[in-house]
């Protein structure tokens, strides 16, 4: 851990493998795909926050010119999957009734879609939209948490299970915190966030035949919406095809099936020909889910010298009406220090608003704000360096589930980035060091997330020319899946990287669930592993078969037969080399192929598995108008191997950005007198643009973690922005003194 | 977006007669403004007449002022060696708006003439005055951060969201237009219009009347100028406030001084009596807080942006700190 990635000089890391194509717009995307006798779709959004249509006036809209339908629940065919269940077949499962499209003439949040508008052109369909006339039977809403967190409640799933992760936890005295010699006492809230990636929430719906559906779909999960629309439309999965290719940047709100794509699905149906429908920017605020609104509360004891004694944490989160959105906020509070008293109470908030979802560091992201803030209040309460206090509070082993962990290294990430931040510099008294004008502060925070891993399948063909494809239904929502599985294969064959190719998006491919949860290459890395070592046994036995000179193969590990300069050796050894083409001649064969799953395995019972990241900020903040310039960022990850060094320190400066916009920017407000969104544009919903961001130093311990899968890898996507907003809002208060418990922070915020 | 229909013309006086012959038609420039508010509804012109074909880009020097032509690029403004020459504070100010390619294709007139950024203007579902007059404001009791604290009526609060005009009110420009009555000359703080009852209307220019260019006296603010914006990011976002500052020092005495403010009004905000309250003075950090304690004197604020009684007078006493010792 020496260097920063991109200060190294001759660091090898394969280039994306899909690089071009995305520069020279090459890539198609959901919105991209030409199909002959194509229209297009707009929504028409509810301007009520609560209540039902009264009325729908479309006759203006469909006289437009080229407009063929205007739908809506008075005109929609049935989904027959509404019908046959209430439970609409969701993934992820939430409790409750997820919100159907044109079902009924009841309206659950403002901006909800109501109607559909299908015409021959984007500009006539948004024409026509814009000429339907809704008359509403208004009802009270309440979208004000402040106002209305008192009726918040235990979600459904700790009330009928009480192992839930959302349930009521305690370990230890209950009530130590009351006998804390030293106390800490706080409130953190975060505003509601929106994903927002690049790319707009697209779909192209496409009835092939009567029964038969095609969606090239911005999902995070091909084969999970196959499933999805399978059950909703009441047909055999086979029949039910899911593309995504590409997708650009998704943070969450691809995990889940959303009204708009049944809204196309539905369209396509009527109109009988391919749909195409793109969310506005507007519309991705309340139509594709969001990071809730919570409201946090901390209570932290400690001894004098700096040992924890007690954490009581408490967190309402808000979700909508229909829906019971969760999410584990208070996990990393249970694991991350050694305390041996902690509580953590989790409550749900329903408002008439659309249903959260999962965002980049889901939960973790919102919890570390108010843990790791308070870890610094309290070190600064004490009069110990934050990272002094977190080394005296460190844990050796899993305390919540009271298990090993399977590795961890956060330790040496505190040593990177203490010296590669400048930490010496940093005083413990707020405005000590200033830079002419400018207040300049230093902080830390601590991210961690579990190192998950779910089934996944690869199906691996290797040609006389010894070319590899590979092709898994998983998705790359942008961290470089194809670049890192390649980068596995070769590694695992001794190919040439451009000789492999990886094909995903595909729900027709071999099994794979969502990209979420930094889960792809633990999970798919190992079945392109598996794949690779299938065929290499397949090999080994065709050669051995030969007899000669290449017995020998016959004895060889898997592991140990690789392609040399193209030709099939055992490694280590002066075996025979064996030219593939020849082999297959000899065989009168052109190919071998080979499909392997692979899942988790026993130690996930036997070992707690996280990743884990520390982020360091030097913050600037003017003495006098409050201006916030974040000078230096350096991420340190404890991520297992590092497959493809390139596109992981991709992830992690991507995810410093968002914790940037976390931090300083990102809100997005309601006016409760409408239940409305006013800040739901670019213009107003701030991210930050490149002078923003500072060169952020990347590093990674680089160990493997084969307990946690045989890749050894732990997953990073998440951790990338876990903890990064807290070290921003520790800097500033380094800066300043000032506390600030409330994100975003911003100038005014700071006079 | 409604359908429209669209010509271009290439002289002030057939782009006069081309929107004075239609019912509902406006002049398009470099559309960073008028088309978004077309595609969201906001403004329904049946007409868009093209003016940037007439040639009106010009930039120079004549006799005492330096002349502006309303459809030279924001860009080619703030790029003009005689503008950083002569007028430092207007370059600054130019680039400290929008970004590089919104930039290279707004033109001085449109950037004039850009409306409101207030967050209830833009939702067509939302009530406000300025769009349907009558409708009520919804900002007045609603999310009002980024809104006026200076000559604001119970119709409306908002305020003007352009960088360049806080420039050229502080330094004393002149709108030139031609119409159907003929050629104006229009002082730039008389350009824009406080809400009062009609906050449809954003300011002066009649109806049918084309901005032809704006005049700058050449009055050497050459050196100790600043504009400062405080913005809720590093780049690309409107001003929370924002301060246009010009001091002539001599020997450390302040001998004349101009003094803006953006985010504060529904017109560019002239700071007249914070200005006398400079001159004769030394450039002092003391006489600076004096000047900008004087500068919000009637300020009434909101329930979102009250903050700006403190941001604001601390951004006039920096922009003038900059101005004095300028970097
Ligand atoms: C994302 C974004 C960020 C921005 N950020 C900033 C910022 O930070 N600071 C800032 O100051 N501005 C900002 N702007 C606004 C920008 O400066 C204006 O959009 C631009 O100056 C308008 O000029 P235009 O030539 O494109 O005008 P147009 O859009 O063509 O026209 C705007 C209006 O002016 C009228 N008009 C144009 N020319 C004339 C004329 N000669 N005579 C009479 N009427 C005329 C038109 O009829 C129309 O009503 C931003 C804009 C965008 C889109
Ligand atoms: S402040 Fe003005 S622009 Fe905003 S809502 Fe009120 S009337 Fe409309």
């Amino acid at each position: 851990m020496n260097e920063a990635f991109f200060d190294k000089k001759d660091y090898k890391s394969l280039d994306r493998v899909d690089g071009r194509l995305k520069v020279t717009g090459a890539a198609r995307y959901s919105a991209e795909y030409q199909l002959s006798g194509l229209v297009y779709a707009v929504l028409v959004e509810s301007k009520i926050a609560k209540g039902t249509i009264k009325s729908i006036d479309s006759k203006a809209a469909e006289r437009a010119p080229g407009v063929l339908a205007v739908i809506s629940h008075v005109n929609a065919i049935k989904v027959p999957g509404y019908q046959t269940s209430n439970q609409h077949p969701s993934e992820p499962p939430v409790n409750g009734q997820p919100l159907r499209a044109f079902y009924d003439n009841n309206v659950y949040y403002n901006g909800q879609p109501v109607a559909v508008v299908v015409a021959s052109t984007l500009e006539k369909a948004q024409y026509g939209a814009s000429l339907v006339k809704i008359q509403y039977e208004k009802e009270q809403h309440k979208t004000d948490f402040d106002a209305n967190m008192e009726s918040a409640v235990l979600p459904a799933q700790a009330k009928k299970n009480p192992k839930s992760p959302v349930a009521d936890y305690s370990r230890g005295d209950k009530n130590a915190f009351a006998n804390a010699p030293v106390k800490i006492d706080a409130e953190y809230v975060l505003p509601t966030e929106v994903h927002n990636p690049m790319e707009l929430q697209a779909i192209t719906a496409h009835w092939e035949a009567e029964d038969k559906l095609t969606v090239y779909d911005k999902v995070q999960g091909t084969q999970p919406t196959q499933k999805q629309f399978a059950k909703e439309w009441n047909l055999p999965p086979e029949n039910v095809k899911v593309i995504a290719t590409f997708v650009g940047g998704a943070f969450g709100n691809g995990l889940h099936n959303w009204p708009h794509e049944t809204a196309a699905i539905i369209a396509a149906k009527q109109v009988k020909k391919p749909v195409k429908l793109v969310l506005t920017r507007e519309q991705m605020f309340t139509m594709v889910g969001y990071r809730p609104y919570t409201w946090q509360k901390i209570q932290m004891g400690a001894t004098k010298d700096g040992k924890l004694v007690a954490i009581n944490h408490e967190s309402v989160g808000q979700t909508s009406s229909y829906e019971e959105f969760t999410e584990s906020t208070l996990q990393q509070t249970r694991m991350m220090y050694a305390s041996p008293n902690i509580n953590t109470r989790y409550r749900i908030l329903k408002l008439d608003v659309s249903t959260p979802i999962w965002m980049r560091g889901p939960g973790e992201a919102t919890g570390a704000f108010a843990l790791e803030s308070a870890m610094d209040e309290m070190a600064f309460s004490l009069n110990i360096d934050p990272i002094e206090f977190r080394l005296m509070n460190y844990t050796d082993s899993d305390p919540d589930k009271q298990l090993p962990w399977s590795t961890k290294y956060l330790k040496e990430c505190y040593d990177a980035g203490k010296e590669k931040i400048g930490w010496e510099k940093r005083k413990m008294q707020p405005g000590s060091v200033r830079s002419g004008e400018w207040l300049v502060g230093y902080g830390m925070g601590t991210g961690t997330f579990g190192a998950n891993r779910g089934v996944a399948a690869v199906r691996a063909e290797l040609d006389a020319e010894g070319n590899l494809l590979m092709q898994c239904a998983i998705t790359d929502i942008g961290p470089g899946t194809g670049t890192a599985m390649v980068q596995i294969a070769s590694n695992t064959t001794g190919i040439a990287t451009d000789k492999i190719t990886f094909q995903l998006g595909n729900s027709q491919f071999p099994k794979a669930g969502n990209q979420g949860g930094s889960s792809t290459v633990n999970s798919v890395g190992p079945a392109v592993q598996a794949a690779c070592n299938a065929l290499k046994e397949q090999l080994k036995t065709m050669i051995a078969s030969n007899g000669g000179s290449q017995a020998a193969f016959a004895s060889a590990k898997t592991d140990d037969i690789l392609f040399v300069n193209g030709q099939i050796q055992i490694a280590g050894s002066d075996s025979a080399k064996v030219d593939i083409g020849t082999l297959f001649k000899q065989n009168n064969i052109r190919k071998i192929e080979t499909t392997q799953e692979s899942k988790p395995d026993e130690n996930r019972n036997k070992y707690s598995m996280y990743a884990f990241s520390m982020h360091f900020a030097e913050v600037h903040v003017h003495s006098l108008t409050g201006q916030i310039r974040v000078k230096k960022v350096v991420c340190c990850a404890d991520a297992g191997t590092i497959i493809s060094p390139k596109t992981a320190a991709n992830q992690m400066i991507g995810g410093a950005t968002g914790g940037i916009g976390m931090a300083l920017m990102e809100s997005a407000i309601i006016d409760h007198r409408f239940g409305r969104y006013v800040t739901k544009d670019f213009a107003e919903y701030h991210v930050p643009v490149h002078a923003d961001v500072p060169h952020v130093e990347v590093f990674f311990v680089n160990k493997p973690d084969t307990l946690a899968d045989p890749v050894g890898s732990k997953g990073l996507g998440e951790i990338a922005i876990i903890g990064v907003a807290p070290a921003i809002a520790n800097a500033i208060f380094n800066a300043t003194g000032k506390r600030i418990r409330e994100l975003p922070i911003t100038p005014d915020k700071l006079i | 977006m409604i359908q429209f229909q669209y010509v271009r013309t290439s002289t002030p006086k057939a782009a006069v007669d081309a929107v004075s012959k239609a019912q509902n038609a406006r002049f398009i420039a470099g559309g960073t403004n008028l088309v978004d508010l077309m595609k969201r509804d906001i403004m329904k012109p049946e007409k868009l007449v093209d003016i940037n074909n007439i040639p009106l880009k010009g930039i120079e020097q004549q006799g005492n002022k330096i002349v502006i032509g309303a459809l030279a690029l924001n860009s080619q403004v703030a790029d003009n060696k005689l503008v950083q020459e002569k007028l430092p504070l207007l370059s600054q100010s130019l680039n400290a708006g929008a970004s590089a390619q919104i930039r290279n294709m707004a033109t001085v007139g449109g950037n004039m003439m850009q409306r409101t950024r207030c967050n209830y203007f833009y939702d067509t579902a939302m009530p406000c005055n300025k769009r349907e007059p009558g409708s009520g404001c919804g900002a007045l009791e609603g999310f009002n951060r980024m809104h006026a604290i200076f000559g604001t009526s119970e119709k409306c609060i908002a305020v003007h969201p352009s960088d360049m005009c806080i420039a050229l009110v502080a330094l004393d420009a002149t709108v030139v237009t031609t119409g159907p009555k003929g050629e104006r000359r229009i002082p730039f703080s008389e350009f824009h219009r406080l809400p009062g009852d009609n906050p449809e209307k954003d300011n002066n220019l009649m109806e049918n009347e084309l901005i032809t260019a704006v005049e700058i006296p050449d009055n050497a603010f050459t050196r100790n100028v600043h504009y400062l914006k405080i913005r809720d990011r590093a780049s690309y976002a409107f001003a929370v406030v924002s301060v246009a500052a010009a001091l002539h020092i001599e020997n450390n005495t302040i001998k004349d001084a101009r003094l803006a403010m953006g985010g504060v009004s529904h017109k560019p905000w002239r700071l007249t009596g914070a200005e006398k309250a400079l001159i004769g003075k030394p450039a002092s950090e003391e006489t600076f807080r004096n000047a900008a304690n004087i500068a919000m004197e009637g300020a009434k604020t909101f329930k979102y942006n009250a903050f700006k009684l403190k941001l604001g007078p601390n951004t006039i006493v920096q922009a003038l700190k900059n101005a004095a010792e300028p970097v």
